[in-house]
């Protein structure tokens, strides 16, 4: 069972009340892109064992989406951050280089 | 026109905790950045009552002021004052971006009275809520077993609940079922 808090609204409750959306940051390569970009889009997505960026949506709840930071391994949340960013914010990827030193995930580390 | 009836014409199940399908009321939704003090002015003007911060909930007699979100709030008013309001608050708007929905006939209202601890327990039951520390004041969107739902407490010993009305008779029997049965607190 996860337990997570929405950003927009400040309510924790745990995961049946939001709905997953997936690998956060992802470049919609559209029209004009290369095959392989469009194909990287559409396709290919990261399955780490340890730290993930992912989308989430409070469905049952304020409505919105946001972002989030967790383990996938421990099921540890690092932090939630809101979805009108197209990067995590500094002080979140500093706090995980803390706790998982030398942790990677696409170009942020 | 046909006078507005609630979605259960005023069913009641009596027990533990009373579970009572109101009579219909007036329900507004509006959208807009809650930031906005030319929204937010307009809503307290038209209900009288201040606007609350983040998960608020105002009341005085039968009007309500939530806020559903941080784009979103929720007026509901005695039923007769609901052409008024719908004006009144578009024009107090003005230019500001903002969207005024009648909802009243959408959605189902019920009230929930009994002992406090009967009440939290029936909530606890059916949504994913922590109720030994949920406190007055505060509007809780969330899930009721497989439908979505509002509900709050504007005293201790009542919670009045919103649903989709199309679901108004599956959140009746749900609550009416979580009321009687062993208790978790």
């Amino acid at each position: 069972m996860l337990i997570l808090t929405c950003p927009c609204c400040g309510v924790t409750a745990e995961e049946t009340e939001f709905h997953g959306g997936g690998e956060a940051h992802l470049t919609r390569e559209g029209p004009g892109s290369d095959d392989a970009a469009l194909e990287g889009y559409l396709f290919h997505r990261e399955n780490p064992r340890g730290v993930h960026f992912e989308r989430w949506r409070h469905v049952y709840g304020c409505g919105k989406w946001f972002h989030a930071a967790r383990d996938t391994a421990t099921l540890e949340w690092f932090g939630f951050y809101p979805a009108q960013t197209s990067e995590p914010p500094e002080a979140l990827l500093e706090q995980i280089r803390q706790k998982r030193p030398g942790w990677r995930w696409r170009d942020f580390a | 026109m046909s006078d507005p009836v609630s979605a259960l014409a005023g069913k009641v199940s009596e027990g533990p905790v009373r579970i009572e399908d109101l009579a219909p009321r007036a329900m507004i939704t509006v959208r807009g950045k809650l930031s906005d003090t030319a929204i937010t002015e307009a809503l307290a003007s038209v209900s009288g009552l201040a606007m609350p911060g983040q998960r608020g909930i105002a009341a005085e007699g039968e009007k309500r002021l939530a806020w559903m979100g941080p784009d979103e709030a929720l007026l509901i008013l005695p039923r007769a004052g609901l052409d008024a309001a719908l004006s009144g608050l578009t024009e107090k708007l003005g230019s500001a971006h903002a969207l005024v929905a009648d909802m009243s006939d959408a959605r189902a209202l019920f009230r929930l009275t009994g002992e406090d601890a009967a009440l939290r327990d029936t909530i606890a039951k059916v949504a994913p809520v922590d109720m030994m520390r949920f406190p007055t004041g505060e509007i809780r969107r969330t899930r009721l077993a497989q439908i979505a739902g509002a509900f709050w407490m504007p005293q201790e010993g009542t919670v009045e609940l919103v649903c989709f009305r199309s679901v108004a008779q599956y959140a009746f029997d749900l609550l009416s079922q979580a009321a009687v049965g062993p208790r978790v607190f």
